[in-house]
């Protein structure tokens, strides 16, 4: 064996055996640096013949270029595994739980709110708003509620305490008042910007709001939620009311086959006067809308009473149409259970996170409602 | 209001089943909210006879029993004392649910022997509350006659009467509409006039003809009062009502059969010869039916005699010259009292009689003759006696003038297209006549104002089921969405809420008063006169004490740890205007412990809700000047600031005050947050949806650190903006990064560490441009906020 092979087999052993950077670097600069062997080797070439030269140099070049060779694929091994080290220390268990971040969720009367509104507005229903507080006349006399009228004993008013004035003022009990309010036509401007001002007819709005009667039980709390709507044209009858409300059923219950009932009523501010039933079962405490023989009734309506309309300076004989109002509260429990209406208003997270709806559950003609 | 079948057929003559009248009621609007059906109940239930029986071989208080049954001979096993043969009673077969006790009958031995069915008392059949043996019944009825029929039980029908509608407070109206319905043939008998045999020796005085405008009496003497016939007791028992004596049942009869009521006094105890319908006076009291003492108001119709005040008109009689056993001499009273009068006494008094009831709503002018005949037709049949005239004074009030009527309105209004002969045949079913143009309503149907009130009537005959269904003309409206930027704002901030973890909840829109005056509100004002709750009784200045107490229930039922909101209005006064809307959110801050053992400042993750909110509704928020002093006190001292637009506060945020807090009774902290909408701006209405163009620089942007040492009580938000603002058109941003006080930093200052980065518009800056930006930012820092360079 030669010196060149004795050499190399050296290296390369020391090369495979360098059990780290630094003593890979240690065989790189005896091999390979200024003072290392190869170049040692290779300063002798100048004093050696010509033919000894072209034998030996390529050779000990061979040599160089096999041992750097070595040393980097060594290098790149010795990386790749103190690489692999260093990740197997920082690894961290993922099974534990991320920081927390709370779910939020939307009251499902809110969510029904919204989904009504969906509905509505694509059949060219705008919002109008009026106060919680009311006055006498917007909440019934101008709705065809006499005074003294036992019809206003059906409300079971809140009052506030009269003022300096004598006047008492009152809790909205239903919100009919923005109609008045958006029917009538005074020269002044509303009291605050975000309530209805009486415009010319056609006038096409739902109000959606508060509304408050001195009642409490499983089935009524003294605060609760109401959507009502007005359609106030030349030639808007009955017929115009049936549809909108089927149509509305349709939509809101999200089923083709919703068997509905219209049936006489009575109230003040319409005449004719209706309500509307759907068709349901409860079955396992889960109410079916389109099934079984129970009739659930979710809508009062008729047309707007011509006094109504006159009081609110509107001449009947040239404007018609049709107003209705649903309680937003019970028609959410019909459509998604909720046994008792006070667990509405109790703020139990629980129940909240329960019934409440998602945050991207916006309502939404592509994707439906809810 | 409550009938049975048996009694509408006196005045409609059908075939219709039960279900059948129930199903045409709602559909004419007589809502029918329950039906008590016994043959449903006791179908299983049947008159059978006892043959023989012997007693239990080994009970002292059993018998053994043969009873001919519908099933034949059947031995059973009977405790009742009056268990005898030949008695007709009823049986209940193996196999029956029995109502009373709730348990379902087996074949079980007695003592050793087996009772093959039962025997019933009436408690058995829920007819009665007790009982104190089996019942016995009239020995000639069938074996196997069905108990409803063997105990003369029918259905009940209970429906709702809207106000509108008195009438259908006496069966006879509801046959009426249900005949107009097409269901039957209306048979109500004429009431026959029983002739004068004497002239009437009461006189009827009318002193306030607005409280009592018609009366007319009748004396019936030598009466003999007593219990009521079977049927008539069985007819009131039916719908619920105590049958009292002859004469009363008379007068409640025809209070349920015609809305007609009527009072009987006892002639012998009136005093003066005369009874007066007059206005009350101060100081007047009388004892009533009902054994109580009232005081009469001066705005009640009172009917007095020489004695003084006897009752109150349609209201309630008085005790004084109520009918008993003994009475031989009655006056009857068919008068007609203010509906509105009557309801307001009722009101006051709190007595809700059937009459009250009926006159309150307004009970037929005209029947006033028709009611006294009815009455003393029954009268005399059932008490005998002698009648005298018929006195009446005053004058009833008039009917309505006739309605102008075109049939086309019916259409118009209702969309139902009807034959004219159809309109008119409907209107007269229910009393209606036609007069020439014009239509005149009947005297019983005072809620008939106008043509609407007729298209009403033809529409609920005709049925509402036959009403068209006709699309919604389309209607001009704003092609850009309904609701306004205020309503989108409403609508986006409780998604955005939803999604940045609260929950949304809904509280009630009043309050406690002493929880309204932590939190600056109050008012007499908005004091509610009648609140359902002693802790609800005043409409909220705020929602934050609803939001934190409802986290502390939470957190007591062992739920810490929540994060809700609420947008809803608060109140500053009773006028319209003085309503606002927040958006307030508010979070128990305990949160679970963390294995990284991290506990950052929940106030800052709040900060960074609200500003995302803010910044989702589309509020200036980087014009928002942060102000931590001059808070309303119920924010904690140096945890809580506002952020306004110029004067207007549009949010406040922060940590409530303990002192707040111990009041609310919350014994943890809680941080909220809330937006007052109507003060941040509306967006400017741009002519172009168009975004402006976007200039996005190709130079790398750069950044440059700068700590300053200024004194504690420098916001350091004000260094920052101080930096940023040093020159606009290059420094993109200028955030605090580090806050620093100690070893160091004198006392009474602190480092702050703002990043600055540069963003470069046209080109590269040299060395020398960003070391004029270090001094100018330098400059303006030290400017604004005294700060120097730290060295």
């Amino acid at each position: 064996m030669s010196d060149t092979e004795t050499l190399k087999a050296d290296l390369t052993r020391r090369i495979a055996e360098a059990g780290d950077l630094a003593a890979l670097e240690a065989v790189r600069l005896e091999a390979l640096g200024k003072t290392g062997a190869i170049p040692a080797l290779l300063k002798t070439l100048g004093s050696l013949s010509p033919e000894a030269r072209r034998e030996q140099g390529p050779a000990l070049n061979a040599l160089r270029d096999e041992i750097a060779a070595a040393l980097a694929s060594r290098r790149e091994a010795l990386e790749d595994a103190d690489l692999e080290a260093r990740l197997a220390r920082e690894a961290v268990d993922l099974s534990l739980p991320p920081p927390p971040r709370r779910r939020g969720a939307v009251h499902p009367t809110m969510q029904v709110m919204d989904e009504m509104i969906a509905i509505f507005a694509e059949m060219g229903f705008a919002l109008a708003e009026g106060p919680d507080i009311e006055d006498d006349f917007h909440n019934f006399t101008a709705l065809n509620f006499p005074p003294r009228h036992p019809a206003r004993e059906m409300h079971d008013t809140f009052f506030l305490k009269p003022g300096p004035d004598g006047e008492r003022k009152l809790l909205r009990t239903h919100t009919s008042p923005v109609q008045v309010r958006s029917m009538q036509r005074t020269n002044a401007p509303p009291p605050a910007p975000w309530i209805a001002s009486g415009r010319e007819p056609p006038i096409r709005i739902i109000s959606p709001g508060r509304t408050y009667r001195c009642d409490s039980d499983a089935t009524h709390t003294p605060m609760f939620h109401q959507i009502e709507g007005l359609v106030i044209d030349r030639d808007i009858h009955m017929g115009h009311l049936k549809w909108t409300l089927g149509e509305f059923v349709r939509r809101f219950f999200e089923l083709d086959s919703v068997v509905t009932r219209f049936r006489p009523h009575h109230f003040p501010f319409t005449e004719p006067s209706a309500e509307m039933d759907v068709q349901c079962e409860v079955k396992d405490g889960e109410v079916r809308i389109g099934q079984g023989q129970e009739w659930s009734e979710i809508v009062g309506c008729g047309m707007v009473h011509p006094k109504v309309l006159e009081n609110c300076g509107l001449d009947p004989d040239v404007w018609q149409g049709f107003a209705f109002g649903f309680g937003v509260d019970r028609l959410g429990r019909l459509k998604y259970g909720m046994p008792d209406l006070r667990e509405m208003f109790a703020s139990d997270v629980r129940w909240l996170a329960h019934y409440g709806f998602s945050a991207f559950s916006a309502p939404n003609p592509a994707t439906g409602l809810s | 209001m409550k009938f049975t079948l048996s009694w509408l057929k006196e005045h409609l003559d059908t075939t219709a089943s039960l279900e059948e009248v129930v199903a045409a009621m709602t559909m004419a609007g007589l809502e029918v909210e329950h039906v008590a059906d016994p043959a449903t109940k006791l179908a299983a239930f049947s008159a059978a006879r006892i043959v023989e029986a012997v007693q239990h071989p080994n009970a002292d208080r059993l018998r053994v029993c043969q009873v001919e049954t519908k099933d034949g001979m059947k031995e059973i096993v009977c405790g009742a004392p009056n268990a005898r043969a030949g008695l007709v009673t009823i049986y209940a077969p193996i196999g029956t649910y029995i109502p009373g006790t709730g348990i379902t009958l087996e074949p079980r031995p007695v003592r050793g022997v087996v009772s093959n069915g039962m025997l019933c008392s009436a408690a058995e059949l829920e007819l009665s509350e007790e009982s104190d043996g089996i019942l016995e019944l009239e020995a000639g009825l069938a074996v196997g006659a069905p108990a409803v029929q063997a105990l003369g039980l029918e259905a009940v029908i209970d429906f709702e009467v809207t106000p509108n509608r008195p009438d259908w407070l006496g069966v006879a109206g509801i046959a009426r509409d249900l005949a107009a319905a097409g269901l039957g043939r209306l048979i109500t008998p004429p009431a026959v006039p029983a002739p004068g045999a004497f002239p009437c020796p009461i006189t009827i005085r009318l002193t306030a003809p607005e409280a009592c405008p018609a009366f007319a009496g009748r004396l019936i003497r030598g009466v003999k009062n007593g219990p009521s016939p079977d049927w008539l007791q069985r007819r009131l028992k039916a719908i619920g009502l105590r049958s009292i004596s002859a004469l009363v049942d008379v007068t409640n009869l025809l209070s349920y059969d015609r809305c007609r009521p009527l009072h009987v006094y006892d002639a012998g105890k009136l005093t003066g010869g005369f009874v007066e319908a007059r206005l009350g006076r101060e100081g007047e009291s009388f004892v009533a039916l009902d054994g109580k003492t009232y005081a009469v108001g001066a705005d009640m119709c009172v009917i007095a005699d020489a004695s003084g005040p006897l009752g109150l008109g349609g209201v309630m009689g008085g005790e004084s010259t109520g009918c008993s056993e003994a009475t031989t001499d009655v006056f009857i009273e068919s008068a007609w009292f203010d509906p509105l009068r009557t309801a307001q006494t009722g009101r006051d008094t709190g007595i809700l009689s059937d009459a009250q009831y009926r006159f309150a709503r307004g009970v037929d002018p005209e029947s006033l003759i028709d009611g006294i005949e009815r009455a003393t037709a029954l009268i005399l049949e059932l008490c005998g006696g002698e009648a005298s005239e018929v006195a009446f004074a005053g004058e009833a009030p008039a009917r309505r003038a006739p309605i102008p009527f075109d049939p086309a309105y019916v259409k118009r209004l209702s969309g139902l297209d009807l034959p004219e002969s159809r309109v008119f045949a409907i209107l007269e079913a229910l009393g209606f006549r036609r007069e020439g143009q014009s239509v005149q309503a009947p005297s019983w149907r005072r809620d008939v104002e106008g043509r609407a009130d007729l298209v009403e009537e033809v529409a609920r005959i005709a049925g509402f089921d036959a009403l068209p269904a006709t699309a919604l003309p389309p209607m001009d409206r704003p092609a850009g969405g309904v609701l306004t930027p205020r309503q989108g704002r409403i609508r986006t901030a409780r998604r955005a809420l939803a999604a940045l973890g609260y929950a949304e909840t809904l509280t009630f829109s009043f309050i406690a008063r002493r929880t309204a005056e932590l939190f600056g509100g109050g008012a007499e004002s908005l004091v509610l006169a009648n609140p359902i709750a002693a802790d609800l009784d005043c409409m909220r200045p705020s929602i934050l004490p609803a939001l934190a107490q409802a986290l502390a229930r939470n957190a007591d039922r062992g739920f810490p740890g929540g994060a809700l909101f609420e947008i809803g209005p608060v109140f500053e006064g009773d006028a319209p205007a003085d309503q606002r809307t927040l958006i307030v959110a508010a979070l128990d801050p305990r949160q679970p412990r963390r294995w990284d053992g991290q506990t950052p400042d929940p106030i800052f993750a709040l900060k960074s809700d609200l500003l995302t909110l803010l910044a989702e509704i589309g509020a200036p928020v980087d014009s928002l000047q942060v102000n931590q002093s001059g808070l309303p006190g119920w924010w904690r001292t140096g945890r809580a600031a506002q952020l306004s637009l110029g004067r207007a506060t549009v949010a406040s945020f922060g940590e409530l005050h303990p002192r707040t807090l111990k009041a609310l009774d919350v014994d943890h902290p809680v941080l909220a947050f809330e937006i007052a909408l109507e003060a941040i701006p509306e967006p400017k209405r741009k002519a172009a949806r168009t975004k402006p163009a976007v200039k996005l620089s190709p130079l790398m942007p750069l950044s440059r650190d700068f700590a300053f040492v200024v004194p504690i009580s420098v916001a350091a938000s004000d260094v920052a903006r101080a930096a940023q603002s040093a020159e606009r058109s290059l420094i993109a941003q200028a955030r605090v990064f580090d806050v620093y006080e100690g070893p160091g930093v004198e006392t009474g200052f602190k480092s702050v560490a703002v990043e600055t980065v540069l963003q470069p518009k046209e080109r590269t800056l040299t060395d020398a441009e960003i070391e004029a930006v270090g001094q100018k930012i330098v400059t303006a820092v030290a400017k604004a906020t005294g700060a120097r360079l730290r060295g």
